[in-house]
């Protein structure tokens, strides 16, 4: 295979990471290896898993070729199954560079595009793993830098461009012009400064009125370990842990080793076996809740070491991040259609919340999440500043949901209950133990909770430039869409939501969840709503 | 709600095709069928059946044909369709009902569907797919030169329309 001029291939130095990768997706066929061959067959099984492993990193290497012209991004890759991928390079939303510990001690990193394609699944993206370090750092320059090329159709013909993608002074906001207000928000640049000795660029993003493109990169926001108090809120440690433990289980009775035979676990078995039920159950809890905490703490500082997320000169957003693996998102502030401020239960009531970017590109490789649990104030913080705003939208006042939302949340939370415990009492299918029973008829006065939560969070507000919604009680979101980023309308009554006057309006984006709705609204208002965000598209279907 | 001055939606335009009705009717009647017909063999041939089995299929009997004598020309009454030069406006459903708009520079496809019961009955299903994962616009039972006509307009609209439509 001759090179034909503009292809390159991946970094040589791949090949000596490879093998150690591909033996990761080879450990099944390995365990199975290690368990199907008894006695002398064993070693030769073995090796050959080892060699199929390296071979696949080889062959990749040689394959694998790639190209970026004026017009796409092209890669060739595959012997048997030969693939041809090719992006129109203004596609080109995010580009993603990650690069775990073995590729980091090599100089080696992996560069994943992603283009505006929903579900994209592993398959189609356009991937290069592996190209050297400072090759991706070209790559990513070179993708997402706009000003080297000239496209009039394409931005011209999608609405009008973003205040961020034009070459015009960038935060046109007005300083007192925006419609919820002008004050700066103090506190929060407060909390901000505290943690940032670069304070110049901590302020909200509102770039000083004219400030002609400054070339240099602003931080908008970085880590501080005051925020790990967050991590055991997010219940993915004590999941992580159950799930670690789970395979170590599974692993360990695969290779014949009973849990029981190790001491340590053994004693421990013996004296909680030992001891009354609920002396056990305490024990247990409260070693799953010890455990559980402590591998939040280890994996959030793992995610977020060092992580800051930025503002290039080119109009992209960075995020940089991560301990061990190092991960760096860029996404084309063009194509950011809004900001998701996510508060799950628990992080909610400790005062914490995350911030997600609605981008176009980022559902496959992962969602763009912007800032880690971190203290409520700066996620509303981090929302305004990369979407421009001098005060955050998503702390817009709301606008509350008439009672008929309410009936409906109540109904449709408490029915199912009720439903559970008159099927269980009809089939005789009775709990065995009390504290089920117990569990059981609790189960009605929660989900009435949680129901009335739900209604205390519904509402939604319109601000110069975004559509502000907010539901959930578990997950209580509250997303920013921009009006420039709503491609379409659904509005839906069921029956019931009918009789009651309400209807569930959806704003429909190319991004994200690609549909962002507002719960149980009046019509009317519903329709006010989605008119103003989209001036003349509703209009011809609306009677006055 | 009865304020005057409150914004309503109006009708689209355009009704679907009155045949509609019987594709509809068709399809209601083939899904039941295909659930009530084994049904009630198995019950003729499994002796000492509990008596509420029975009673639950006569109750599935009754619901079936209120169903396919109801739903049909309810939903006739409320699926309407139109297209403007700007935007593509539907009206479906019938308990629970939906109205969707997209506007044409957001159109990445249009499609047309025709199953066999269709084919036999002259009726398209146009299908309207634009960027967002949200679902694309369907108008469903409609005549198929009335079908082949408005993909024509919505193809020639779109292509008219350059970039891409996110």
């Amino acid at each position: 295979m001759s090179q034909p001029a503009g292809w390159a291939r991946l970094d040589p130095r791949m090949l000596a990471v490879a093998p150690g990768q591909e033996l990761v997706r080879f450990l099944p066929l390995l365990v199975v290896a290690l368990l199907a061959g008894r006695g002398n067959e064993q070693p030769f099984w073995v090796l050959g898993v080892l060699v199929m492993a390296a071979g696949t990193g080889v062959l990749r290497w040689l394959t694998t070729r790639y190209r970026v012209d004026a017009e796409r991004v092209e890669v060739h890759s595959g012997l048997v199954f030969r693939q041809h991928r090719s992006v129109p390079r203004d596609r080109v939303r995010t580009v993603d560079v990650t690069a775990n510990p073995l590729q980091r001690l090599f100089g080696l990193a992996v560069l994943r595009v992603g283009t505006g394609r929903q579900q994209e699944s592993r398959q189609q993206e356009l991937a290069l793993n592996a190209v050297s370090a400072s090759e991706a750092e070209r790559l990513r320059g070179l993708l997402l830098d706009r000003s080297q090329r000239v496209d009039p159709a394409g931005s011209a013909a999608t609405g009008p461009t973003p205040p961020a993608g034009s070459t015009a002074p960038a935060g046109p906001t007005p300083p007192a012009g925006s419609a919820t207000g002008s004050a700066p928000p103090a506190g929060s640049v407060a909390a901000g400064s505290a943690e940032a000795g670069s304070a110049p660029t901590i302020a909200t993003g509102l770039a000083p009125p004219a400030a002609t493109r400054a070339p240099a990169v602003r931080e908008l926001a970085r880590i501080s370990w005051t925020w790990l108090r967050f991590a055991p809120l997010t219940v993915f440690g004590v999941v992580a842990v159950g799930a670690l433990l789970g395979t170590t289980w599974q692993l360990l009775e695969q290779f014949g080793v009973s849990p029981t035979d190790v001491d340590l676990a053994r004693t421990l078995f013996d004296r909680l076996t030992g001891s009354p039920v609920w002396l056990a159950a305490v024990t247990i809890t409260a070693g799953v809740l010890v455990v559980g905490t402590l591998g939040a703490v280890v994996l959030y500082a793992e995610a977020w070491w060092r992580y800051r997320l930025t503002r290039h000169p080119d109009n992209t957003l960075q995020i940089d991040r991560g301990l061990l693996t190092r991960r760096s998102v860029s996404l084309e502030e063009r194509k950011l259609r809004g900001v998701t401020v996510a508060e799950p239960l628990l992080l909610r009531a400790g005062g914490g919340a995350s911030c997600t970017a609605v981008a176009t590109g980022s559902g496959g490789s992962g969602r763009a999440q912007l800032l880690p649990p971190a203290p409520r104030a700066q996620a509303h913080r981090v929302a305004a500043a990369v979407l421009r705003e001098a005060t955050p939208p998503t702390l817009a006042p709301l606008r509350r949901h008439p009672r008929a939302a309410l009936r409906r949340r109540l109904i449709r939370a408490v029915l199912p209950a009720l439903a559970l415990l008159a099927v269980l009492g009809i089939a005789d299918l009775w709990l065995p133990s009390w504290p089920w029973q117990l569990a059981a008829i609790l189960l009605v006065p929660a989900s009435v909770l949680v129901a009335l939560d739900r209604y205390r969070n519904l509402g939604h507000a319109e601000t110069a430039r975004q559509l502000v919604a907010r539901e959930g009680s578990v997950l209580r979101q509250t997303v920013a869409l921009q009006h420039q980023g709503i491609i379409g309308w659904k509005i839906e009554q069921s029956i019931f939501q009918r009789r009651a006057g309400i209807a569930t309006v959806t704003a429909t984006t190319a991004t994200g969840s690609g549909a962002y709705r507002v719960l149980d609204v009046e019509l009317p208002e519903g329709l006010l709503v989605a008119d103003s965000a989209t001036p003349g598209l509703l209009t011809p279907f609306l009677l006055p | 709600m009865t304020d005057p001055s409150s914004p309503r939606l109006r009708q689209p335009a355009h009704r679907v095709s009155s045949r509609a009705i019987l594709w509809w009717t068709a399809q209601a009647l083939g899904g039941w069928l295909a659930l009530l017909v084994p049904a009630t063999v198995g019950v003729l041939f499994v002796e000492d059946e509990p008596g509420w089995i029975a009673t639950g299929l006569e109750v599935l009997a009754v619901l079936a044909l209120a169903h396919i004598l109801v739903m049909p020309s309810w939903r006739f009454r409320v699926h309407r369709w139109e297209a403007t030069a700007d935007a593509v406006y539907t009206q479906s459903g019938w308990l629970n009902q939906e109205w969707r708009v997209a506007p044409m520079s957001r159109i990445q496809t249009v499609d047309t569907e025709r199953g066999p019961l269709q084919q036999l009955l002259g009726l398209s299903t146009v299908t309207v797919t634009t960027a967002s994962a949200a679902g694309p616009l369907h108008v469903a039972g409609l005549d198929a030169g009335v079908a082949s006509r408005l993909v024509e307009q919505l193809t020639a609209t779109t292509q008219a329309t350059a970039g891409d439509a996110t």
